[in-house]
């Protein structure tokens, strides 16, 4: 970054240590020659003391912290990749202590020889590696209602990450045990407290599922699943079942409570959509965002990510008149389909109040929708699912607001 | 080439929710990883329960037991009548889904009371999961839906009867019908 780039935002919370750099540049007297010995090599990394990004653990709601959500600091994320530490997390029940040496996935239900695998074996097959997003269906979900002016995009739409993750295709799995002919579901469930389970069709299950057991590039953290975790990519976060015991093959779903009570969604006329899977094309400006204020009139470089999960990223384009027009912002690469893709912008702010905002392409032609034409359809009371575009209100002062509803 | 895969997928994805014809695929194994489970082994980890019955264990309750069961484990979450949390709640709501503060309660939502069985069965109560035994689920089970007038105080449920009850939201469901906005014209003809 540089010093002025440092100076954009004076942002309280999360970014806070980027101030401080800043207040320190004009008081701190520059740094002197090193006169003397750093650290000595470690084991294993941490970052910099100075560093403060952190998950926001979402504490304002009713249900215990073993069943809430914490989200990824997308406004100081970089890149397309989110680290470990930082992805996002939702669980039903906990975090369980997995032993590796003892856990197992069984695969069975319509197959002609079930088999259980432990994960040193599953670690004997051939892997892949995928640069994926992880998405919650219920991100952003707090917009379908009318979200706080006060809120960040932290705060809106951190149940997103982008992580490599390796492991055994599930198809590899299934061929090994034969699915038999009548098969056309497959059950998920974990070893969770709730063993939390979701009913998959198996077409996904034969194309581009996984049984990951490493996250850029170490085993899975605690929180997504160690030792072993089943990823769709593209499909909503909740299916993509953690701490994964078992995987059963079957001729209908099992009509768990994940997929009836829960992660349906409600439309005007009383109806539920169930099985809404793919995660749709979405955009967001990261910086500058909710949260920030701009220091001044002048130059800023907007940025942020963009993902589908139904393909790859075409093009961004980026408003700063509310929607009136719209240009098209330039894709870093590498743009990859179903992973985060980082755009970026640059904006000369003539110090006026402008509504600022990004909207994706995908190479289905599907074109982000404003929340609007979204609410529209499917009114404000289907809870997930909402792909709607983000706005953010630059008001004159610099102060940088949630939009949505100005 | 892109775009015809993802039409490809999103109708193979579709079929298989409305029930297709099954896929059929490759069948011999390759690897030689891997272990036959023994049956115990299964049958400790075999507990899913399907809208048919299929997978429910020998027993039986009725609400005028489950009272008991749901006093002691249930209540301090759900409340004494199932409507007054914290947690979720659990019953009323019916005739609410089409209003702008919709409640969805197991008797306005649900359904499969097949589930309810085996929420409770796998995931409650919150603390202390897999602690109830099958009668007790049973129970339990009846109890909740005697609060949303589903069933009567002395109706008794088991693996046969439970499958028959039909929810009052048992044909509320649709398939996913998106892209229902966003999607060029053109695009959106595909996938209807």
């Amino acid at each position: 970054m540089t010093t002025r780039s440092r100076r954009w935002f004076l942002r309280l919370g999360a970014a806070w240590s980027a101030a401080l750099v800043a207040c320190r540049s004009k008081t701190a007297p520059p740094a002197a020659e090193p006169h003397a010995l750093g650290a000595a090599v470690s084991p294993y990394g941490s970052r910099s003391r100075f560093e403060r990004a952190a998950r926001h653990v979402n504490t304002n709601t009713k249900v215990p912290l073993e069943e809430a959500s914490s989200g990824t600091p997308l406004h100081d994320t970089y890149g397309i990749i989110t680290p470990s530490s930082l992805h996002f997390e939702r669980h039903h029940a906990g975090v369980p202590e997995t032993d590796p040496a003892t856990h197992t996935l069984t695969v069975h239900g319509l197959v002609d020889r079930p088999l259980v695998f432990t994960v040193d074996e599953l670690k004997r097959l051939p892997s892949v590696s995928r640069i994926h997003f992880l998405e919650c269906s219920g991100n952003s979900g707090g917009e379908w209602r009318g979200g706080s002016t006060e809120s960040d995009v932290q705060r809106i739409h951190g149940l997103t990450s982008c992580s490599e993750w390796t492991g055994v295709p599930v198809s590899t799995l299934l061929r090994e045990c034969g699915v038999q002919p009548q098969a056309t579901w497959i059950l998920a469930e974990g070893a969770d407290a709730c063993k939390l389970a979701r009913s998959i069709p198996i077409t996904k299950a034969m194309d581009d599922a996984l049984v990951a057991y490493a996250q850029n590039g170490e085993p899975l953290r605690p929180e997504q699943g160690y030792p072993i975790r089943l990823f769709l990519p593209g499909w909503e976060g909740n299916s993509n079942v953690k701490w994964l015991r078992r995987i059963k093959v079957m001729d209908q779903p099992a009509m768990t409570r994940e997929e009836t009570s829960k992660y349906t969604d409600l439309m005007p006329d009383g109806t539920a959509r169930q099985f809404t899977f793919d995660m749709e094309p979405k955009s967001v400006i990261t910086r500058p965002s909710g949260g920030d204020t701009l220091a001044g009139a002048g130059r800023y470089e907007i940025t942020g990510i963009a993902w589908s999960g139904r393909g790859t990223i075409a093009r961004v384009e980026i408003t700063v008149d509310g929607g009136a027009t719209w240009v098209p912002a330039e894709l870093q690469t590498p743009v990859l389909p179903r992973a985060h893709t980082r755009f970026q912008w640059p904006w000369t702010w003539d110090g006026r109040e402008a509504m600022i905002a990004s909207r994706c392409t995908d190479d289905t032609g599907y074109t982000q929708p404003p929340l609007a034409d979204l609410i529209k359809v499917r009114g404000v009371n289907s809870q997930y699912h909402n792909n709607g575009i983000q706005v953010w209100k630059v008001a004159a002062d610099g102060k940088i607001t949630n939009g949505n509803r100005a | 080439m892109a775009t015809a895969r993802n039409v490809i997928a999103a109708l193979m994805c579709a079929a298989a929710v409305v029930g297709s014809p099954a896929v059929v695929f490759a069948q011999s194994p390759t690897f030689g990883v891997g272990h036959a489970p023994k049956p115990e082994e299964l049958k400790a980890i075999d507990i899913e329960v399907t809208p048919d019955g299929k997978g429910l264990i020998h027993g039986s309750g009725t609400a005028a037991a489950g009272k008991e069961v749901y006093t002691r484990r249930c209540e301090t979450c759900h409340g004494p009548t199932g409507q007054e949390g914290p947690q979720d709640v659990l019953a009323g709501g019916q005739g609410s889904l089409t209003t702008s503060r919709p409640q969805k309660t197991v008797g306005s939502y649900w359904p499969y009371a097949t589930t309810l069985w085996d929420y409770i069965n796998r995931a409650m109560p919150f603390d202390h999961p897999s602690t109830m035994m099958p009668d007790e689920v049973y129970a339990t089970t009846a109890y909740v839906l005697f609060l949303n007038g589903i069933v009567g105080e002395h109706d008794v449920l088991n693996e046969t009867t439970l499958p028959q009850i039909k929810m009052p939201n048992r044909d509320g469901f649709t398939s996913d019908p998106r892209p229902d906005v966003g999607a060029s014209p053109k695009k959106r003809s595909q996938h209807q």
